[in-house]
């Protein structure tokens, strides 16, 4: 079973309308964002998506000249609830995994907390072992 | 004192042509004797030495120009050894090579007194304190300013760039009367002053500024001096013919070149025809006495024109105008000269970058600021993180403040996002209003 999440990454300035360019071309390939987040410094920032198909994303984006690159996340299932998130991250701290960066969504099937993790292989072990439950890659096509 | 040395400054014009030729001669025989370059430059324009018989016949000599130097960087145009040598200047060069500058004992000597009259001819004399605010050091504004104010027995106050309320405190203690920076250094300044509560006009004894190394114009000396109530006078000069050498008179009237020094030309920068005077075009400056570095027929590539009738002060030399541009695309910020050349150059050593970029020039409040934008090159590795972007930006900015010497903004941009032209590419963008 494969734990890993391909995710994209796009480079964009902030500028007036680039997002909406970036979203347009995917749409035109008929993929679809589950989710998404846009990360920020001083005049520009990384868009990072989880499409359904990431390999047509990134193929797409790049032959329209962005800087595009994929990175392997992992997606931890939350109840949808209260404490839903508290249950998450305490279990991640006392695996002592350090999160790069977090976004997350709610829906379909669970919410879902998206983390990049230095050390990926470590971090499904910890999860799995401590009774997380993770998105598998085939939940998203 | 009136002048500092009355004999030259008002030599009628007759004596100052023949001590030019005389002058010349010697030079052209000097360079082309001594000088590699200078000889087979002019073997390739079939022009000997005793091919100078007037003064008009400059004009049969090879022009030089920026890149001469740049091709043999770094002393290679020198003349004499080491062993002649006292100074160094560097400047930064065109792609990355900065312009060397070598000086003799003489060669300062008549630097320091090119400025020492030119002082005198404002009116500074040794009863005055003048804070020299050009940075001191491989540029040559700083050591210019401040050896020809000592040579004329000014004080002078060493107080380089930076450290502004600092500045604004030394000119209220040491009674500082007058100040060598830049046009926009001295707007700076006056803003400084102004939020320190500090009023030139009533806190203060200073009451001249001698600015330059930067282009400014009438209306800014208007600026200046209305709203601080100092005296500004321009200074003009380039660290190949030595650094600043050249200023305004009390009159307000053009810049003396004084003519036992150099000798002007103003040229179509087509053609390279000589133009006469009131006439806009390129100046060409031969130095008649430098020693270390020769410049003979230098197309400096500024833009003015000639006066030459008497000047309202007495003084017989010949005046150029106001510089009013470049017939290159030469940038002049906070008084550092940056060709877009150099900034390609920084940045195709940069891997992670793609070849189009932007140079946008503005001035905050009375700085100049250059932005540079930059696209990443398409279809590259990139991390996903923020921090290597970051770095990447900060590595960007170091790199052209390296080979600037001035301190840049640094936007990366996606691929294919700037404008693309055909043709020359038009990739600067001046903000500023002068």
């Amino acid at each position: 079973m494969t734990y890993t999440i391909t995710q994209i990454s796009i480079f964009a300035e902030n500028r007036p309308g680039r997002l909406a360019a970036i979203a347009e071309a995917l749409e035109s390939e008929n993929i679809n964002i589950l989710a998404f987040s846009i990360a920020e410094a001083s005049g520009f920032g990384v868009i990072r998506a989880l499409v359904d198909d990431p390999e047509r994303a990134f193929k797409k984006l790049s032959s329209l000249g962005y800087v595009v690159s994929t990175t392997e996340v992992i997606g931890i299932k939350m109840h949808d609830r209260p404490g839903g998130l508290r249950e998450i991250s305490r279990m991640l701290g006392d695996a002592g995994i350090n999160i790069e960066y977090a976004y997350a969504y709610t829906g379909r099937p669970n919410a879902v907390l998206i983390i990049r993790v230095d050390h990926v292989d470590e971090a499904i072990n910890a999860i799995l072992s401590k009774g997380g439950q993770l998105i598998q890659r085939t939940e998203l096509a | 004192m009136k002048y500092l040395d009355p004999r030259i400054e008002e030599m009628p014009r007759t004596e100052i042509e023949a001590l030019q030729f005389k002058l010349l001669k010697t030079l052209v025989y000097r360079l082309y004797s001594f000088s590699d370059f200078y000889r087979s430059r002019m073997k390739e324009h079939n022009v000997h030495p005793d091919d100078i018989r007037s003064l008009d016949d400059i004009v049969k000599l090879p022009f030089m120009y920026k890149k001469d130097l740049r091709d043999n960087y770094p002393d290679g145009m020198f003349i004499g050894g080491q062993e002649d040598l006292v100074r160094y200047h560097v400047s930064s060069g065109t792609t990355g090579k900065p312009t060397v500058v070598g000086y003799t004992h003489r060669d300062l000597e008549n630097w320091a007194i090119s400025v020492a009259r030119g002082l005198t001819s404002i009116g500074l004399g040794r009863r005055d304190v003048l804070q020299v605010s050009y940075g001191y050091g491989l540029f040559t504004g700083g050591l210019g300013l401040h050896y020809g104010a000592e040579r004329m027995g000014a004080t002078v106050v060493p107080a380089s760039v930076g450290n502004t309320e600092r500045q604004i405190e030394l000119i209220q203690d040491l009674r500082v009367t007058a100040i060598a920076c830049t046009p926009s250094y001295m707007l700076h300044l006056s803003e400084v002053a102004e939020k320190m509560g500090v009023s030139f006009e009533r806190d203060t004894r200073l009451r001249t500024a001698v600015l330059g190394a930067e282009p400014w114009s009438e209306k800014m000396r208007a600026r200046i001096e209305g709203s601080t109530g100092i005296k500004a006078y321009d200074i003009y000069g380039t660290s190949e013919l030595s650094g600043p050498l050249f200023t305004e008179c009390s009159e307000q009237n053009g810049i003396h070149i004084w003519g036992d020094l150099a000798y002007v030309e103003v040229i179509d920068p087509e053609t390279g025809e000589r133009l006469g005077p009131g006439e806009k075009g390129e100046l060409v400056i031969t130095m008649l006495q430098k020693e270390a570095l020769p410049m003979m027929r230098y197309r400096i590539g500024d833009i003015t024109s000639f006066e030459d009738s008497v000047c309202g002060c007495g003084r017989s030399h010949v005046r150029i105008s106001r510089i009013q541009g470049r017939v290159d695309d030469m940038l002049i910020i906070r008084g550092i000269n940056v060709f877009p050349s150099q900034i390609e150059h920084a940045l195709m050593s940069v891997p992670e970058l793609g070849e189009h970029f932007q140079i946008v020039v503005d001035r905050k409040g009375a700085l100049d600021t250059m932005l540079v934008r930059v696209e990443l090159k398409s279809a590259q590795l990139f991390s996903d993180k923020l921090d290597d972007l970051i770095r990447l930006k900060n590595k960007v900015a170091h790199q052209l403040r390296n080979n600037l010497n001035v301190a840049v903004d640094v936007e990366l941009v996606s691929p294919e996002t700037l404008t693309r032209f055909e043709g020359k590419a038009k990739r600067v963008i001046d903000r500023r209003v002068l």
